[in-house]
Parts: C-alpha cells; sequence; structure tokens
C-alpha cells in the first residue's frame, strides 16, 4: 500500500508529468536517467511489463516508435533497451529504458502489449544477444541462423577490424593505404571461431526459418523422404524475385492458392550501417545514410542532422540553422517524397498487372527532379547534401535540363524559374493525367478495393507508419504530430484513408504528392525572399565535438516515420565517433504488418500488399 | 534492329573478293564474327537488383536512357534465359549463397557485370561483417562498371564495352569461351552460412589454419605494419634520434632517395632556366 496518493494519470500532459506519474506508481521501480544529456526514465527489468502497461493503457502512449538496445560496455558495463512511445494524438516521446546484465541479458518481451516491438526485439536479440523472455518468435532476423557471437557487441570485432574509431592510424597521419584483403589470411572478409570443427560443419540456415511460428511447417516431416502426402505447401517468394523490391524473402504457407502463413525473411541487404556507423565520425555518417532508403536520400539526411543539431543542442555554443537552410531542406525533402511516390506508385502499379507501363511515365517525370537534385547537390541519388547547421550548397543560379527528356538537347535554365515551371506546371499536370488514366480504373479497383485490410488498431499496435498507417485512418503525421523544422508555418493536409485497403494506400500517396505540391508552391516565395542569405551557421569542421548525451531525431519520410537514436558517450569533453548509431526504418517496422494483412489472401494478392506496404531494402535490412 | 547494324558491308572481314555489286547483300565473314555479332546485339540481362544500383539500373532501363537501344531490353526474371547478370548493389554474405546458384543456373555463354563500387570490391560498406568484398571473389567479372552508384551514362558506357568485348572474342580460343569446350562446364561453389560464410575453395586453408589455432597460434589476421608516428617540429639532436627510432631504415631510405631525386630535378630545371635566360 503505497502512503501517498496517486493521482489521476496525465493522459495529455508533457513527458515530465507522466515519468512522475510513474515514478509515483511504481515506486523504487521507475527512476530518473539522470546521466547529463539523457531524459527518461529507467525501469526496472521484474517490472517492465507493468510499467509498459501503465504507460500505454492510462498514460495513453500507444505507439511504439522504437526500441533498440545499446551496449555500454566500458562505460558502466550493463546493456540497455531503449523505448521510445509517443501518443498517436501527437506529442513528444516517453523515452524509457530497462537495463540489463551484459552476460546474461535478459529483459520481457513488449510483443503482446506492443505488436510493433516484435521485429526490433529480434534485432536486439540477433546482434545484441539479449533473450525477451515470453517473445513468441525469438531468432536470428538479420544475420543468418548459426552466425558465430552477436556482431553489434561493443566487443565484438569484424574479420577487416582495424580500429575502433575513424579515422584510423594507418590512413591518418600515417598515409598508407592497404587493402583490407591483405592482412586477413582468407584474403577476404571471414571470421572463424578457434575452436572451428569443419567436421561438424552444417548450414542450418533455412531450417529455423522454415521452424518458426507462423509457418508451422514441421520441417523434419517436410524433408522425410518416406512422407510426401501433406495437405500444407511452402512456397519461397524471394530473395531473388521480380515483385519483393530487392533482396527480400517470403516464405508462405499455402493451402491450394490462400495463404494460411507467412514469414517475412530479410537480411540479405545488411551491410551493417550501424556498426559501421559506430566507428564513422558524426560526419561520416551523413552519406551513408543516403544509401537507406537510396530512393529518397534528401529524407534520410533530414533526419540524421536533426538528431545530431539535437546533441549539440545540448552544448554551450550552438546556433540553430538558418531559415533559408531550413527552407531547402523542407523544399528537398517534399521533392524527395514525390520522386518516392512516383516511383512506388509505378510499382505498385506493377505488382498488381500494369506491368511497366505507368511505372515509365512516372519514372520519367522523376528524371526531372533527379536533374533538380544533381545540379544541386552533385549527384542524382546519393545527395549527401545536408550538414549540421545547414546544408552544403546553395541552389545554383543555371540548371542544365532537357525538357522533354527524350529527344530534346541539354538547355540551360535558371534555377527558379525551372523550379516554379515544374512544381506549377507539369507535376500538376502530369499528376492530373496519372490520376485520369488510373485512378478509377475498374481493373485497378477490382484489384485493390477491399484487399489486404489492415485496421486502424492494428496498425498503431504494429507501429505502422506512414502511408500505411494514415491508409488505415490514422492521421499521423510527425511533420503534424511532433512538428520540426518549418512546418508548422506551412499550410498542408493529412489525406487519410477510411477503409485501411490497398486502395486507400494508393489514394493516400497520391493525395500526398498533391499536398506535397502545396507545400512546394509555399516555399518559392520564401526562396525568393531568402534569397543571398546564409546556409549554414557555425564553423565548417571535419570532426566536430559532440557534447555527450542521446537524441531520437524523427522525420516524417516518404515511407514512414524514419528515427535516428543517436548516443553521444564516453568522453565529457564530447565524441567525435557516435556510441551508438541507430535508424528506426519504417519499412523494416511496416513489414511487422505484412503477415496479419496476407493471411486469408491469394498469393497473387501478396504482392500488391507488400507493394502497398512500400519497402526498400536498404532500410529494411540496413 | 537499326539498318546500320544490317550493314553487311561491316560483316565482310576476309580477303575474298566480293563482285562490286554484291557487297549490300552477300558477306562472307567468319563465324565468331557472327556469333560475336548475334549474342552482343540481343544480350538479355537478369532482372535482379540488389541494392541502391539497381535504382540507376532500372533508370538506365527506362524511357530516358534506355538501352534496349543496345539490344538489351528483354529483362528476363528467370536466370535460365539471360546472358548477362548484373550484379548491381552490396552483396552480403547471406545474398552470395542465392546469386552462386543463379549464375550456375544461367545458361552458358554467359557474363557479368559488376555495377558500382560495392559490387566491385565492397564499396562504402567493405569493412562490414555481412558483406562481401566484391563479388570477384566468386564469379568471373567481365566489366566492372566504377561508381556509386554508377550513372546511367557509366552503365551504358559499361555495357557497350561488354559488347565490344565479346566483339574481341575468338571462338577458336577456349580461353576466350570456354563454353565451347568438351563436356559440361563446371558449378561455381556454393558457399556455406556456417559461424561465417565458407568458401568451399578455401576448405584446406582454413583446415590448414584451425590446425594452426590449436597449436596455439593466431589465426585469421596477420599482422599490419606498424603504425609510423609523424612528428612535426624536431627541436633537437634528441628529438632526431627519436624519430630515427621509429622511421625504420627502409623508410629513413625511401626519404633520403625522394630528397636526391628532387634536388637532380631542381638542378636540371634551374640548368634549363640558366640557359633559357642565355
Ligand atoms: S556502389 Fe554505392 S550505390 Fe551502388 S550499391 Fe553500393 S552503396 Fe549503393
Amino acid at each position: 500500500m503505497v502512503d501517498y496518493e496517486v493521482q489521476a494519470p496525465p493522459t495529455t500532459g508533457s513527458a515530465q508529468d507522466a515519468a512522475a506519474y510513474l515514478k509515483a506508481k511504481f515506486p523504487g521501480a521507475v527512476s530518473d536517467d539522470t546521466r547529463p544529456g539523457f531524459q527518461g526514465v529507467i525501469v526496472e527489468a521484474g517490472k517492465l511489463t507493468e510499467v509498459a502497461q501503465a504507460i500505454r493503457d492510462e498514460l495513453g502512449y500507444n505507439y511504439l516508435s522504437s526500441a533498440t538496445a545499446v551496449d555500454y560496455h566500458g562505460a558502466g558495463d550493463h546493456m540497455e533497451m531503449v523505448y521510445h512511445a509517443y501518443r498517436i494524438s501527437g506529442g513528444g516521446a516517453l523515452n524509457f529504458k530497462v537495463q540489463t546484465d551484459r552476460e546474461k541479458p535478459v529483459i520481457p518481451s513488449l510483443v503482446s502489449l506492443y505488436p510493433g516491438a516484435d521485429f526490433q526485439e529480434r534485432e536486439a536479440y540477433d546482434l545484441y544477444g539479449i533473450h525477451f523472455s515470453g517473445h513468441p518468435n525469438l531468432k536470428r532476423i538479420l544475420m543468418w541462423e548459426g552466425f558465430e557471437g552477436h556482431p553489434m557487441r561493443k566487443d565484438w570485432k569484424e574479420a577487416y577490424y582495424e580500429g575502433e574509431a575513424k579515422p584510423f592510424d594507418s590512413r591518418w597521419p600515417s598515409g598508407w593505404v592497404h587493402r583490407a584483403e591483405e592482412k586477413n589470411i582468407y584474403g577476404s572478409n571471414v571470421r572463424y571461431p578457434a575452436d572451428f570443427d569443419l567436421s561438424k560443419l552444417a548450414d542450418r540456415s533455412d531450417e529455423a526459418v522454415y521452424s518458426s511460428a507462423s509457418i508451422g511447417v514441421d520441417y523434419q516431416r517436410m524433408t522425410d523422404p518416406d512422407d510426401i502426402r501433406t495437405d500444407q505447401l511452402v512456397v519461397n517468394m524471394g530473395p531473388h524475385h521480380p515483385s519483393t523490391h530487392g533482396v527480400f524473402r517470403m516464405v508462405l504457407k499455402l493451402d491450394g492458392e490462400t495463404i494460411t502463413g507467412l514469414e517475412p525473411v530479410m537480411g540479405y541487404l545488411h551491410r551493417n550501417h550501424e556498426k559501421i556507423g559506430e566507428r564513422n565520425t558524426y560526419l561520416h555518417n551523413i552519406p551513408f545514410t543516403d544509401r537507406l532508403d537510396y530512393i529518397s536520400s534528401m529524407g534520410n539526411n533530414f533526419g540524421y542532422v536533426m538528431a545530431v543539431e539535437q546533441l549539440m543542442a545540448l552544448g554551450a555554443r550552438y546556433t540553430a540553422p538558418t531559415y533559408r537552410s531550413e527552407v531547402i531542406r523542407v523544399l528537398m525533402a517534399e521533392l524527395t517524397r514525390i520522386v518516392n511516390h512516383l516511383w512506388s506508385i509505378g510499382f505498385f502499379l506493377n505488382d498488381i498487372g500494369a506491368f511497366f507501363t505507368p511505372m515509365l511515365y512516372a519514372n520519367a517525370e522523376r528524371e526531372k527532379i533527379l536533374d533538380f537534385f544533381e545540379a544541386t547537390a552533385g549527384s542524382r541519388l546519393m545527395c549527401n547534401y545536408m550538414r549540421f547547421g545547414g546544408v552544403f550548397k546553395d541552389l545554383p543560379e543555371r540548371i542544365r535540363s532537357t525538357a522533354n527528356l527524350m529527344n530534346d538537347k541539354i538547355r540551360d535554365y535558371n534555377t527558379m524559374e525551372f523550379l516554379s515551371d515544374m512544381i506549377n506546371e507539369r507535376l500538376p499536370r502530369f499528376l492530373e493525367e496519372y490520376d485520369r488514366y488510373l485512378t478509377g480504373n475498374e481493373i485497378l479497383l477490382e484489384r485493390t478495393v477491399g484487399q489486404g485490410v489492415l485496421s486502424a488498431q492494428d496498425a498503431i499496435a504494429m507501429s505502422c507508419a506512414g502511408p500505411l498507417l494514415r491508409g488505415s485512418g490514422v492521421a499521423y503525421d510527425v511533420r503534424r504530430a511532433d512538428p520540426y523544422s518549418i512546418y508548422p508555418e506551412l499550410d498542408f493536409d493529412i489525406p487519410v484513408g477510411k477503409q485501411g485497403d490497398l486502395f486507400d494506400r494508393y489514394k493516400v500517396r497520391m493525395d500526398e504528392m498533391h499536398e506535397s505540391l502545396r507545400i512546394l508552391r509555399q516555399l518559392l516565395p520564401r526562396l525568393e525572399q531568402t534569397k543571398g542569405e546564409d546556409i549554414m551557421v557555425g564553423t565548417k569542421a571535419y570532426s566536430p565535438r559532440i557534447p555527450q548525451g542521446e537524441a531520437y531525431g524523427r522525420v516524417e519520410n516518404p515511407k514512414g516515420e524514419l528515427g535516428f537514436y543517436v548516443v553521444s558517450w564516453g568522453d565529457a569533453k564530447g565524441t567525435q565517433n557516435p556510441w551508438r548509431y541507430h535508424v528506426r526504418a519504417p519499412s523494416f517496422i511496416n513489414l511487422t504488418a505484412l503477415g496479419p494483412m496476407s493471411v486469408g489472401q491469394k498469393v497473387a494478392d501478396v504482392v500488391a500488399i507488400l507493394g502497398s506496404i512500400d519497402i526498400v531494402l536498404g532500410e529494411t535490412d540496413r | 534492329m537499326s539498318s546500320k547494324e544490317l550493314d553487311l558491308r561491316q560483316m565482310h572481314d576476309t580477303e575474298f573478293p566480293l563482285p562490286m555489286e554484291m557487297q549490300g547483300n552477300v558477306a562472307i565473314t567468319s563465324l565468331s564474327k557472327i556469333y560475336n555479332w548475334s549474342r552482343r546485339s540481343s544480350m538479355w540481362p537478369m532482372l535482379f537488383g540488389l541494392a541502391c544500383c539497381a535504382i540507376e539500373m532500372i533508370g538506365t532501363a527506362s524511357s530516358r536512357f534506355d538501352f534496349s537501344r543496345f539490344g538489351m531490353e528483354v529483362m528476363r526474371a528467370t536466370p535460365r534465359q539471360s546472358d548477362l547478370m548484373i550484379v548491381s548493389g552490396t552483396v552480403t554474405k547471406k545474398m552470395i549463397v542465392p546469386i552462386v546458384r543463379l549464375y550456375n543456373q544461367m545458361p552458358e555463354p554467359k557474363y557479368v557485370m559488376a555495377m558500382g563500387a560495392c559490387a566491385s570490391g565492397g564499396g562504402p560498406f567493405k569493412e562490414g561483417y555481412n558483406v562481401v568484398s566484391g563479388i570477384d571473389k566468386y564469379l568471373p567479372v567481365d566489366v566492372y562498371v566504377p561508381g556509386c552508384p554508377p550513372t546511367p551514362q557509366a552503365l551504358l558506357y559499361g555495357l557497350i564495352a561488354l559488347q565490344k568485348k565479346i566483339d574481341g572474342q575468338s571462338l577458336a580460343n577456349l580461353d576466350d569461351v570456354p563454353w565451347y569446350g568438351v563436356g559440361p562446364s563446371e558449378p561455381t561453389p556454393i558457399p556455406i552460412l556456417g559461424p561465417d560464410i565458407i568458401d568451399p575453395r578455401q576448405m584446406d586453408l582454413i583446415r590448414r589454419q584451425a590446425e594452426l589455432a590449436a597449436a596455439g597460434m593466431p589465426v585469421g589476421v596477420r599482422e599490419l605494419p606498424p603504425v609510423i608516428k609523424t612528428v612535426k617540429a624536431i627541436p633537437s639532436k634528441a628529438a632526431k634520434a627519436a624519430v630515427a627510432e621509429v622511421i625504420d631504415e627502409g623508410e629513413a631510405q625511401r626519404r633520403e632517395e625522394i630528397m636526391r631525386r628532387r634536388q637532380a630535378v631542381l638542378a636540371r630545371k634551374r640548368a634549363r632556366d640558366a640557359a633559357k635566360g642565355a
């Protein structure tokens, strides 16, 4: 019995109120995180489920945005799970953490409360070796079953390991360059355990996939040559399949043509962003973020620089980015959204059978925007454009592009005229045309209406984001729910669907392009007004020192909420390399809904459902 | 097919004389040339994207750049119908297993193009624990296209380079075109996902290393050369001696050699200037 009165839970107040409520309700089990630069509360592992229940049901933080692990090896020697929960009605995060022992890390699973934690906990298990008691399907997700060790732990060294942090001594100051193969005895990127026994070698990677909970196929029985009579059929789609949008694999359990179970298998493009990112300097990571969601690189830049700027703001000398740089950032982010939606709608139509023609149409329009990116940032795809404190280059005076991309010669345009022509003339005309050809089309309606339905409750519970969430009727958009940059002063609406089917997602994307155009039209005069102003604040530094602390920067990327969890730790004067660099990838977490949406549908529909989620593997697997 | 492709005068490549009036209709040429011409003019790439580079590959395939101009528009989703595998993106250890399988399923003659930094050598992600340092660790590569990602123009250039390469191949040379040799060719061994990726061709090496490890010798990593510390100012004799210690013999010699050459060049330059002045 507590001897003081527990207030009614604040369902609208700030995270501080919520923390105070939790501390009062769970005395001893919840405490403030007092490390400099850190926020939120630390929850005792034994009480996590109860506390999380209170956070979700009493305080109203019903949307778990991110859950990730941090290894404080040599700096406290514990592991930590960090959760960021939000209210779907908007507002800031409640950040709660659980600490556990490095040797035998065990944390209760939150999947029953927040189904969206499913893949993220599996990822933490895979890369950090944390066991989640009560997780229904705890197995490796990015690496294969049988891989040695948990690679994200700080004391795990990769085969090409050279130093803890870049720049490596050999490169600077020594200045000699070597090929990493030369120092590895096998001449390639491998390392084997010391007690490696080749005679016991077995490839167990697929066994685990087939014995999964949702597939539920008896692998022993399947491979038993005497038993061939079985009613279930297991079909592998991917990793090489034209409709999986990259190297994604689905294992389908079929009854006739109806799907009774679906197990997504990923990691075929797991290229270790986070491990590399923790060796890199902060600045190094910007071009790496380009390669996450490689269709919308500008948006990725935006999220990352925001997270690091949050950290920089903890220091004494910090100036916020200038107005012009914010305008340019938003301009780029919205153009990126159009690029991405053109691409994803084109491919979605591909998936439902409108083979390539709509995609080629959309792509031609996209090329025009890429021309603008190329003229500004120097690259069509991997823009590497934003910096801490601004952007690295102002818009050019003139742009070289062509009028119709097919048989025209290269022309020289004034940038602002080019932009205004694109935003006011070309893109609206194209969207209108696209709408006219497609949206009312009977085949499209037939294939999409009422298929792959995801209810609003499920979408929230599974931490879905972006058009997938909004298609289900939840008007949650980070640009409005937790505004950043200059979005508060811009006028735009958030399109939402009604039923949460494939058509609604398609429609949300179409409408979002119109809204983006609306934003872009408001940006043009702002660009004119701020002409000649600074685009960068602070001194340019190759390796800025970032004050200690943690930050979670999130933006509404075209595919959904993209978050960067960055921890600077280990040096009181500030660090040059992030201690933890985690990407909350919308494509990855949105896939949680793939299985539930597909069960009961036909095989041909699963392709369309996947297309409607709009994943990109660079971000899914990281 | 454009009429230029069909210009028989270009196909004609023997000493054998043809009457003037027949030159537009008849050509006498070698079998190699006919084979190569037909093969390189209808190259069917596999519809197969790995990572970011695949986006530029699709960009190259679509209307603005349009590689169907080179007879490549028929992208096949199945390896059994394709001639060319464009490895467009980062090859991970998990993915190399299916890639080798796909390659083995492609009928000969087959070509591999490594598109981008990742496929050529690991690229920006080379140090990653799940990344293969270039597809050429497993498959024979015909053309490397640099870039991250290569622009569509660069990819087109790579495709043209591949066509040139095919043009130069000779049926008489089995090193050039192994698929006309006797008997079926060997499939590439499929890597195994053990505690780390295992290339079956490296089994012996791995076994030897494991034995060394059992004997207490270090495995896996060779020693790097020592890091040379640069010392900025050299105030005294003592510091010089300290520098001499870190900079080993060979390094000192190398530097001397560089200084000597530099002096020689300078002397020559002065002499030239003096000659000009005079
Ligand atoms: S080379 Fe660059 S663009 Fe291509 S796959 Fe690698 S990281 Fe992506």
